[in-house]
């Protein structure tokens, strides 16, 4: 898993950050007409963004029995007898981790448990998720907690109040913060709220400010913004992942969540991780994606894979 | 469960991807395209008054797809008899064609729209295929800006007496296209031609001539009336063939710049409207404060767009010395994880060269460099791609400089030369710093600096922060050696039509002699006295007037220190007066104050190049009487008529002065989120020769135009009636117009037709004389690619305001620049 230090803020390189927006979108409109994959190639791909899904639930009305079909579902994510049929049974397939409150998380420990089998962490947000408007004590005691109560991933919020005004300097402290509340155990995404941040200039420098601070991965949205991962802005901040990774020789993580539903969306994004990135981060060790509809649908395209007929939903097992 | 099982190779191969995470082989079908060749017997004959027509006994050419050198099909090898039937056809339908409603050719335009969309995916397999360039490519890029085009100039033709009133068809035009965008290329001559109402017949280029067929077909299908439109193949000389023939009223090429050449020789003074779009060595202009990761994505689209093969390909890497170091190694890296392939392959970044030759023009061009030091840097991709197609790597080449022939010609393939510069003047003067113009992209997040830098290049087209972008909307065409006339936009429109009031000049076919033409100094007249009787008042002496030349704002002594004699127009024996027999000296200093002129007259605000105008006229109204008194005295005509013509030029003057500030351009409709600025330019420095008749007013009507729209002139005033003309450079120094602007050279007209026209650093001439004159001009033009304007030996009334001003002038004394501003910081709140 990935593992960043951090390094001190460096404000003149954040600073010096320049983005241009319609050049953004021309290369993240034209990649997926550039890459594509077919058949084997299009059921392996789909198999490894299975193993990259933060499968998560996020809601008020999340209770424990709807964690716990979630956390079968995680370890069970693909149908038996298509991982069969395409030899893929003894692989250990499962989703990259379930992702819930913190009060839900001894639901999904219990869960994952009486599952059995395969190990999947359990990644909690937390810090006054999604707005992030609570005090910087609470949200660190809020970190705290999920841990103790079994989370092994935390995802944070930064204040978008902050980047908006320019107080680099301030995210930088409370991230480093969190940083610390994590320890070197549990791994720490931090979300930029990138719908909420007005320029994929600000974008590429919360990117840079999170990776400064020590964040393992930087993750696009909550998915309770009015944007959330569109290919521009993982475009940004997998160009500022490289950027930090050639300056510094850390890999961080790249986490899209919100609004990611589609099989071919999962081998676009898988495409732009190879193509910015390289194979490195192709794997749930540098690479999430924060969904819950998508695994039906990667489900439904195996299963047209295997069998050549497009799948009812309910022959699928639901989430 | 299932009905298919899976075999279990691929159980093993999921696997083994799943692991390695490559990609695999993403083939598009090509079987409708072969059917379609099948349901011709792969045998493919010339397409005729909307037919197919395959004479016997005719030569043939095999076409391969470059991909995999596999034979797609025969087509044939035309002779000339082909060519007279198919402009017999044309000529025939233009008949009906032009004189249809402009509704009724708006609605087969949209019709050929519509259908170009019905067979979208058919085009696009032929054309990468055919010509090699990935499916992605044809797909998203030319098949759609066929139709776009189509649709675009549907409105052309249907708002044709609103947009182009008095203009009306030329006739049949020849169009010759080269095989980089074959259907896209050609739809940007037949669009416009057919829309204003010409009839077409087109010859594709050899390697490259099914979509045409294809497309030819289709417009068939779509109902378009037999003989409009004509696909022809053959080799080069038959191409030359179509050019020449008679019967061809305009000839719209585009290709390279050796054979642009050619064909303005060959059409020279055929009275032919020629149109060339041709070569370029564009820049790629990044300033220090541009967005890197995303300038590397540009370049990608400038130099790798259709293997490199685009006239207007970003071939030239101009970056700011402190972040060049920075810049070549993001290149390299993106480079790195690059796709070579098949055409016909979905995940490609490039696909094979046209063919074996082009490919080995390019290795030479890339050994070269390296011979020279250069280093070579190319991507690593060579293992991917089929073995028997033409594939050559994304290139880079650095530690080159100005010198370098990588850095000077074309090389119409995949190789990018980088080179640093330090400030923005002097990456300003490194892109410009080539024969060609035909685009260029600058990339600063700076709005002042990417302007700038636009409006500096001397190029058609200027893309800030992207590249390679094209509309129907939006001409495209160069400066310099990339060739004159526009491909879009209303502005291209003007290349398919004359004046209404004017029929096509047909002049004599005469010989003449480019080496000796105009050369004799002194050869029409020996500038020496005794050959007439000097006009004398009375006993005493006139106060003598000695008429000078006038370049730089001065009057200067002619370079020989020659005078020769002018002729009353009533009695030939009697001398009225001696000026100045310029010479070549003369010419090259001339130009040389223009040039010297010429960027700060273009900077000044439009308005005040009217007020200089206006003054003109204001100072010429004052010696009215005086004027009128002398060009009855000259030239002969009556009190009356001389006064006609002094109050003519200073409507004249007014008219020009009013259109100062009224002609700078427009904002283009493109499909572009931002602005397309449609920038009229001038031209440069344009050389005139002025008729002999109305000495005034002729010279006057050719000046103006050319000045109020920022040019700077070097003017020969009529031969035979140099004064008038020469008398306006007094009204010139008190009408503040800056030295240098306009510069006057009497003396032999075609003398010094020839030095202006063989002179490099003059982007114009202007000549309106004689048939053979004429024919010298426009042949001598085609060294340095030269815009002409002559008038075959036909004189026009320059007194009918339809014939001696208009858009015609503007037209002639403009080149417009694209530059595509795309917008927007807005993604999400």
């Amino acid at each position: 898993m990935a593992y960043n230090p951090g390094i001190n803020l460096d404000l003149e390189w954040v600073q010096k950050t320049a983005i241009n927006l319609p050049a953004v979108n021309r290369r993240a409109a034209t990649l997926p007409t550039k890459r594509t994959v077919k058949k084997a190639w299009q059921a392996a791909w789909l198999l490894r963004a299975v193993t990259c899904i933060d499968l998560t639930t996020l809601s008020g009305d999340d209770t424990f029995s709807n964690v716990q079909r979630l956390c079968y579902k995680a370890k069970h994510p693909i149908r038996d007898d298509l991982l069969e049929a395409m030899g893929m049974h003894d692989a250990g397939i499962t989703v990259g981790a379930v992702c819930v409150y913190p009060s839900r998380v001894p639901d999904a420990v219990k869960s994952l448990k009486d599952a059995g089998k395969s190990y999947v962490p359990i990644a909690s947000v937390a810090t006054g998720f999604p707005a992030g408007q609570t005090p910087l004590a609470t949200r660190i005691e809020e970190i705290k907690m999920a841990i103790e109560m079994g989370a092994t991933e935390i995802d944070i919020v930064i204040s978008r109040t902050k980047a908006l005004h320019g107080d680099w300097q301030e995210i930088y402290d409370e991230v480093s913060a969190c940083k610390k509340a994590c320890g070197e155990g549990v791994h720490m995404k931090t979300i930029l709220g990138t719908g909420d941040l007005g320029t994929l200039t600000n974008v590429y420098k919360a990117s840079l400010v999170a990776m400064m601070a020590g964040s393992d991965f930087i993750k696009t949205s909550t998915g309770k913004e009015g944007v959330n991962a569109t290919l521009p802005v993982g475009l940004v901040m997998v160009r500022a992942i490289r950027d930090y990774y050639h300056k510094t020789g850390y890999k961080v993580g790249f986490k899209p969540a919100g609004g990611i539903r589609s099989a071919k969306d999962a081998c676009t994004w898988l495409a732009l991780m190879k193509e910015e990135l390289g194979n490195d981060w192709l794997n749930n060790q540098l690479f999430r994606i924060g969904a819950s509809s998508l695994l039906t649908d990667i489900e439904r395209q195996l299963y047209h894979y295997v069998t050549g007929r497009y799948a009812a939903a309910h022959q699928l097992p639901m989430a | 469960m299932a009905d298919k099982t899976i075999e279990l190779s691929t159980r093993s191969e999921v696997k083994k991807i799943f692991e390695t995470m490559e990609y695999g082989p993403a083939p598009e079908a090509s079987n409708v395209a072969k059917a379609w060749l099948q349901q011709h017997e792969n045998v493919l004959g010339h397409f005729i008054n909307g037919e197919w027509y395959k004479p016997s006994n005719r030569k043939t050419y095999t076409t391969n797809s470059p991909a995999t050198d596999e034979v797609l099909a025969t087509t044939i090898q035309g002779e000339e008899e082909d060519i007279n039937y198919a402009v017999k056809c044309a000529r025939e339908a233009f008949k009906s064609w032009s004189t249809l409603a402009p509704h009724t050719r708006a609605r087969y335009l949209y019709a050929i729209a519509r259908n170009v969309q019905k067979h979208h995916r058919l085009l696009a397999v032929m054309e990468s295929l055919d010509n090699g360039k990935s499916i992605r490519e044809t797909r998203d890029c030319d098949i759609p800006l066929v139709a776009r085009h189509f649709y675009h100039h549907a409105g052309w033709a249907q708002l044709m007496e609103d947009e182009m009133n008095g203009w009306k068809p030329v006739g049949v035009v020849g169009a010759v296209v080269p095989w980089n965008f074959p259907l896209m290329l050609l739809t940007w001559k037949v669009c416009p031609a057919l829309a204003m109402g010409n009839t077409v017949v087109l010859k594709p280029a050899t390697y490259t001539r099914l979509s045409a067929l294809l497309f030819a077909e289709i417009c068939h299908e779509a109902g378009l009336p037999p003989g409009v439109f004509n696909v022809v193949t053959g080799n080069g000389a038959f191409g030359s063939m179509l050019a020449t023939h008679a019967d061809v009223d305009k000839v719209a090429f585009t290709g390279s710049t050796p054979v642009g050449q050619t064909l303005r020789r060959l059409t020279a003074g055929s009275g032919k409207k020629l149109s060339l779009e041709l070569g370029g060595k564009s820049p790629i202009i990044v300033m220090e404060n541009a967005d890197l990761d995303s300038t590397v994505e540009g370049i990608v689209d400038a130099i790798w767009f259709n293997q490199g093969q685009v006239c207007s390909a970003g071939s030239r890497l101009l970056v700011q010395e402190n972040i060049y170091e920075d810049l070549i190694s993001r290149l390299k890296e993106r480079l790195g994880h690059f796709r070579l392939g098949h055409s016909l392959d979905k995940t490609i970044d490039m696909g094979p060269i046209v063919s074996e030759s082009q490919l080995k023009t390019i290795q030479e061009y890339v050994d070269d460099a390296r011979k020279e030091g250069a280093d070579v840097f190319q991507a690593p991709v060579n293992n991917q791609v089929p073995s028997n197609g033409y594939y050559y790597p994304p290139t880079l080449i650095t530690n080159v400089q100005t010198v370098s022939k990588v850095v000077r010609e074309e090389i119409f393939g995949p190789v990018l030369v980088a080179l640093p510069f330090r400030t923005a003047k002097e990456a300003q003067a490194l892109g410009n710093n080539t024969n060609y113009g035909l685009a260029a992209s600058v990339w600063s997040e700076n709005l002042s600096t990417a302007l700038e830098l636009a409006v500096s290049i001397k190029a058609g087209a200027v893309w800030v922060n992207s590249h390679n972008m094209f509309d129907a909307a939006a001409g495209f065409g160069g400066y310099k050696e990339s060739g004159f006339g526009r491909d879009g936009g209303k502005e291209g429109l003007f290349e398919y039509v004359r004046p209404s009031w004017e029929e096509r000049p047909r002049p004599q076919a005469i010989e003449v002699d480019m080496k000796t033409f105009g050369a004799n100094y002194g050869g029409s007249l020996m500038p020496a006295p005794g050959q007439g009787n000097l006009k004398q008042n009375g006993n005493a002496p006139l106060v003598d007037h000695t008429y000078k030349v006038y370049y730089g704002g001065a009057q200067k002594r002619p370079d020989g220190s020659y005078s020769r004699p002018v002729f009353s127009s009533t009695d030939p024996s009697s001398i009225i007066a001696y000026v100045s027999d310029s010479n070549r000296k003369d010419v090259r200093n001339a130009v040389e104050a223009a040039h010297k002129a010429a960027p700060g007259w273009g900077k000044r605000a439009s308005h005040n190049r009217a007020q200089i105008v206006y003054y003109m006229a204001e100072n010429l109204e004052m010696r009215r009487d005086e004027i009128a008194q002398r060009l009855m005295n000259f030239t002969g005509q009556s009190l009356e008529s001389a006064y006609e013509e002094v109050d003519t030029s200073v409507q004249r003057l007014f008219y020009w002065g009013a259109y100062a500030d009224k002609y700078g351009g427009t904002v283009q409709e493109t499909t572009l989120y931002g602005c397309t600025v449609c920038i009229r330019e001038p031209v440069g420095v344009i050389g005139i020769a002025c008729p002999d008749e109305n000495p005034l007013l002729g010279f006057v009507s050719l000046f103006a135009p050319a000045v109020i729209r920022a040019n700077c002139v070097v003017i020969v005033p009529s031969e035979k009636y140099p004064i008038p003309a020469l008398d306006l450079y007094q009204i010139f120094d008190t009408s503040d117009l800056p030295g240098g602007v306009v510069n006057i050279l009497s003396g032999s007209r075609d003398h010094l037709t020839k030095y202006l026209t063989e002179h490099q650093h003059v982007d114009a001439m202007w000549y309106f004389g004689t048939v053979e004159g004429s024919k010298f001009v426009e042949f001598s033009s085609a060294e340095n690619v030269k815009r002409t304007w002559v008038n075959y030996g036909i004189n026009r009334n320059w007194s009918c305001s339809k014939e001696g001003q208009g858009e015609e002038f503007l037209y002639h004394a403009t080149q417009c620049k694209n530059i595509w501003l795309p917008m927007g910081v807005t993604y999400a709140n």
